[in-house]
Parts: C-alpha cells; sequence; structure tokens
C-alpha cells in the first residue's frame, strides 16, 4: 500500500502542516507501509464488541465549584512570542 | 572498588544523610561533578540546573540538622525533559519548546520536592516521547552507558542512562508504550509504569492521553517502591487521576512470594525473540521456581495485534494534543509568515522534528473523514480485546512474566529508516498500556555483547504491591542490579 503525493497534501493541510517534496514521498511510503500493516486489525471481527477510550471505569469527575487563585496575567503571557499589553498579538485573523 | 557516593541507592544515601556521614551538598556536588565528568560521552542532560540543585541541597542539609528528614530529603534527583518545572526550561525534547519557561510544575515534581528532593536538571528524550530509541530528540541521541554505539532505548531513554551512568540517584520518566520499561531494560535499571490513574499527569507534556503514565527509574526495587509512594495519590489537577489509598509500597518488600502463581503467556515466548533474551527468561524462571513461586502456561491472544492498535489510538490522541503547537501562546513562532494560519502552519513545519510530523500525519489521517470508523474506532474496539485478556488472565495468575523487548540494545541508526521495524520493537510493551495495567522492568542479565536484558512483571490494576514484591524476591535472589556499567 502507498499513499498519493496527492493524499499526503491533503491530511498535511488538515494537520496545518507545510511538507517539502522530500517529506511529502517519504511520507507517502511510510504511511503506506503503516497503513497496510494496521489493516490486520480487520481479520478480527468486532461487530458486537464496545470501543474502549479510557482503561480505567470512571465518569463525571466533578468538583466543587470554587473559586481559586489563577497564575495571573503575566505568568501566563511570559512565554508569549509577541504580546501588546495583556494581550498575545498574532497577524491579523479578519481581513 | 570502594563505594562512590555517585554509586548510593537512594536508601544508602538516605542512611548517610541521616547520620550525617555525608551532607546533601556534598551529595550533590559529587552528582554534578559525575555528569560534567560523564555527560559529554552519554548525552542524558538537556538542562543541568546546578545553582538551583545547590542552592535546594542548602536547604535539605538544614531540614536534616534539625532532624526532618523523609527518605527523599537531600537526594538528588532528574527528570525526563516533559515535566514541567517552574521557571526551568522545559523543552520537550523538541524545537518548538527550545525557549518554553513553564509557568507552574508537574504535580510529580512538586510531590518529590515537597519531600526535599534536589533536582539536578532535564533529561533528554525522544521527542515529545515518540520514539523507543532516543534519536528523535532534537538534541540528538542519548547513548547507552554499557555500550556507546548503542541507543539507550526510548522515550526515556535519558532517564535510563542517568540512572545507568550514575549521575542522578534516581530519575523520573513518563511510559505510552513503554518508554519506561523498554530504556529500563536496555541499560540495566528498574522501571515502573504504574496503573493508569495511579500518578497525575498533570504538568506532564501530553503524548496519548489515554495510555501516558509517571514513573520512576531507580537503581533498585527499593528505591522504585520509595518513589512511587512519594508521587501516587489523586490529584485534583488531574481528573483522571484515581482517588485509591496509597499503600506503603516499601512495606510490600517482604521477600516472601512462595505461591505467587506467576503466568507465562505463550504469544510472548515467540520464534524471533533474541536467543539470549530467551536464556535470560528461562534462567528467571529457574529463579522463581526456587523462591517458591507455581507457573501456570497463559494465553494472551490478541497480543499480535496490539502494535496495529497501539499506533492508531496514540497517533490519534496524539495529533489532537499537539494541536496546541501552533505559535500563538507559547514555544516557536515562525518569523516569516502571511497570515494567522501561514504562521501556525509555518511555526509547526519548523518546530517538529520529522517523527512527529509522522505520526501526526498517521493520527490525522486516522481520524480524518471517512476514515474515522474504519481505522480509529475500530482500533478502539480491538483496544477492549486487549483488555479482556488481561482480564481473563488475571483470574488464573497474580502476576504475568515476559521480556521487556525482544532484543537487547540495538545500534544508533540500525532503525531510524524504518520506522514500522521501530515500532515493533514495542510489541512486548504496548499491551499493558492498552490495557491500563501496572509493570515493572528489572535487571535480569546481560547479553554475550554485554548488554543488559531486562525482565517485566505485569500485575493486575492497582496492584503495584505484587509486581515490586515479586521483583525485590528476584533481586534479593540475584546481583544483576549491582553490575555497574564502566565509563
Amino acid at each position: 500500500m502507498k499513499l498519493t503525493v496527492a493524499e499526503v497534501e491533503h491530511v498535511a493541510r488538515l494537520a496545518r502542516l507545510e511538507l517539502t517534496e522530500d517529506e511529502k514521498n517519504l511520507f507517502a511510503g511510510q504511511m503506506g507501509a503503516i497503513l497496510g500493516y494496521v489493516k490486520k486489525l480487520n481479520e478480527l471481527n468486532t461487530d458486537d464488541i464496545l470501543p474502549t477510550s479510557h482503561a480505567v471505569p470512571m465518569e463525571n469527575a466533578f468538583r466543587a465549584d470554587q473559586t481559586c487563585p489563577s497564575i495571573g496575567i503575566d505568568k501566563a503571557l511570559a512565554n508569549a512570542p509577541k504580546r501588546v499589553d495583556s494581550f498575545y498579538y498574532v497577524p491579523k485573523v479578519i481581513e | 572498588m570502594p563505594m562512590e557516593i555517585f554509586d548510593l541507592t537512594i536508601h544508602e544515601l538516605h542512611d548517610k544523610l541521616e547520620s550525617k556521614e555525608v551532607s546533601s551538598v556534598e551529595a550533590t556536588r559529587a552528582m554534578l561533578a559525575r555528569i560534567e565528568a560523564t555527560d559529554p560521552k552519554i548525552g542524558s542532560f538537556i538542562t543541568v540546573t546546578k545553582e538551583q540543585a545547590l542552592a535546594d541541597a542548602e536547604v535539605a542539609d538544614r531540614c536534616i540538622a534539625d532532624g526532618k528528614t523523609g527518605m527523599l530529603t537531600g537526594i538528588p534527583l532528574a527528570l525526563k525533559d516533559i515535566f514541567l518545572t517552574e521557571g526551568v526550561r522545559t523543552t520537550c525534547g523538541s524545537r518548538i519548546l527550545h525557549n518554553f519557561i513553564p509557568p507552574y510544575s508537574a504535580t510529580s515534581w512538586e510531590k518529590l520536592k515537597g519531600q526535599g528532593a534536589v533536582l539536578l536538571g532535564k533529561l533528554n528524550q525522544d521527542e515529545f516521547a515518540m520514539g523507543s530509541s532516543n534519536e528523535s530528540s532534537c538534541f540528538g541521541p542519548s547513548r547507552n552507558p554499557w555500550n556507546t554505539e548503542c541507543i539507550p532505548g526510548g522515550s526515556s531513554g535519558g532517564s535510563a542512562a542517568a540512572v545507568a551512568a550514575r549521575q542522578a540517584t534516581a530519575t523520573l520518566g513518563t511510559d505510552t508504550g513503554g518508554s519506561i520499561r523498554q530504556p529500563a531494560s536496555h541499560c540495566g535499571c528498574v522501571g515502573l509504569k504504574p496503573t493508569y490513574g495511579r500518578v497525575s499527569r498533570y504538568g506532564v507534556i501530553a503524548y496519548a492521553s489515554s495510555l501516558d503514565q509517571v514513573g520512576p527509574l531507580t537503581r533498585d526495587v527499593t528505591d522504585c517502591a520509595v518513589i512511587l509512594g512519594a508521587i501516587a495519590g489523586h490529584d485534583p489537577k488531574d481528573s483522571t487521576s484515581v482517588d485509591a489509598p496509597v499503600p506503603d509500597y516499601k512495606a510490600a518488600l517482604t521477600g516472601n512470594i512462595k505461591g505467587l502463581r506467576i503466568g507465562l503467556p505463550k504469544e510472548y515466548f515467540i520464534e524471533g525473540l533474541d536467543p539470549d533474551v530467551q536464556k535470560t527468561m528461562a534462567q528467571a524462571i529457574e529463579t522463581y521456581r526456587k523462591l517458591g513461586a507455581d507457573f501456570v502456561d497463559i494465553s494472551l491472544p490478541h497480543t499480535d495485534f496490539a502494535v496495529a492498535t497501539y499506533y492508531l489510538i496514540a497517533t490519534a490522541e496524539a495529533s489532537s494534543n499537539l494541536a496546541r503547537y501552533d505559535g500563538v501562546r507559547f514555544g516557536h513562532r515562525s518569523p516569516q509568515a502571511d497570515g494567522l494560519i501561514d504562521m501556525m502552519t509555518k511555526s509547526r513545519s519548523e518546530g517538529f522534528g520529522l517523527e512527529v510530523k509522522r505520526r501526526i500525519m498517521i493520527g490525522t489521517y486516522a481520524l480524518s473523514s471517512g476514515y474515522y470508523d474504519a481505522y480509529y474506532v475500530k482500533a478502539q474496539k480491538v483496544r477492549t480485546l486487549i483488555m479482556h485478556d488481561f482480564i481473563r488472565a488475571f483470574e488464573e495468575v497474580d502476576v504475568i512474566l515476559t521480556p521487556v523487548a525482544p532484543t537487547p540494545a540495538f545500534k544508533i541508526g540500525e532503525k531510524i529508516n524504518d520506522p514500522l521495524q521501530m515500532y515493533l520493537s514495542d510489541i512486548f510493551t504496548i499491551p499493558v498500556n492498552l490495557a491500563g495495567t501496572c509493570a515493572i522492568a528489572l535487571p535480569a542479565g546481560f547479553s554475550a555483547n554485554g548488554l543488559p536484558i531486562g525482565l517485566q512483571l505485569i500485575g493486575k490494576p492497582f496492584n503495584e504491591e505484587t509486581i515490586l514484591r515479586a521483583a525485590h524476591a528476584f533481586e534479593q535472589a540475584t546481583d544483576w542490579h549491582n553490575r555497574k556499567a564502566e565509563l
């Protein structure tokens, strides 16, 4: 199994990745091999099996609705690549 | 050969600190000197926090002088660079986080620090914990202290190498598909993956959230029990951590395993197993027989499907978790972008390495429209079958004994161009993460060319005591854990 370069480009766009031509060709082969390998799961009939999303049985971990101190704006923004006042600065979103 | 400070276990160093034979500052200096002397060869450390370590050691010495000591007071430790440490750069082995200084710390580190532990620094790892060889780190690979041409294992490769090279008294790692146990096995140390929910994941950079778990890498089983006891327990900040009492793990190390029922799954003792690994397992079984354990042949019939299941679930979760690296709030931002989407795309493409991109791509594919049921949901269903394998097996046995990896450590570069072969090397560790239960890796022998070989004991969920007790009994009966890598 091999993916086409067009398929690789489509997935890359969904993942917000820009791949070089070399990476596209490499991934077309490697993803094909990996996706071909995982097809072995189809040997198993799972019609009546429920999917597991979480190994430990638990649901709805509730806690009291109480306010508590947060880390504050300066600490939260300390790693911002760019900031203006108390905001993250990003390129223009709406034209 | 006289025992150096850096050779000591936690419990040995603790005794010397209590009796004031050694101070924490002396111990910390000894470790820092050891790191300086050996790390050019090994490459375990990404960041060494020298000044902070010495300052923390001084505080610990004052506590010791006041008679206020716990098992971890003044003990020099190091953390995989996946644990957030307030004020100390945390990279996760990735260029995208090369400049990230966390504003808070992981709960597991807060707990160790709260008990007086000293932080020596942050350890090398595969980028975002994605890898089995430590070769995907953007800082270059760490090397196996037993043979520096070999990989230390991954993804917690630096954590295992640092213990084996005696650069830290003990370390923390994380295990998503074997990332604590496999490097522990390759480097000849003890590594424990606790039951999912046993240890808080708060402040641990997420790879695959339904599989990730925090655990110790140590010189011996007693130290492993000490660290687990310190980090286990419910954390209100991690809603998947379980509110179950934390037993006294050290007290569980009684040395008595008479009548323990150990299962041998036929799917783990297969053709293609390295002859040295095979021989080591046979010897380990003999040792356990002499210790009074009973062996039961069992079957975990879906083992052969575990790697395929894992590489769909883990990559799907990773593609979602790693969506947060977009250059907006922290981490690398591309300086040359045209608009917001382009800025995000370029930042990610410049920041992530090849293996991370590959896994994001596979995960995105598996979750994409038209493929979701065929890949992702199918894998979740097979996960259920794999869990049931273990539930059924544990009706018959207390512990399951297996190899950790099919071969000893391989050479750096050997599998880097064939990701599927690399993934298949995790075949014996992955099922435990899918089932969510606990397992320990411990030294059990050496290959003909002097590389360590580990033994894996898998336990029932939230029954870490039993695998620790069984591991400790084995350790008492053998001396593999006393062997030291010459550097």
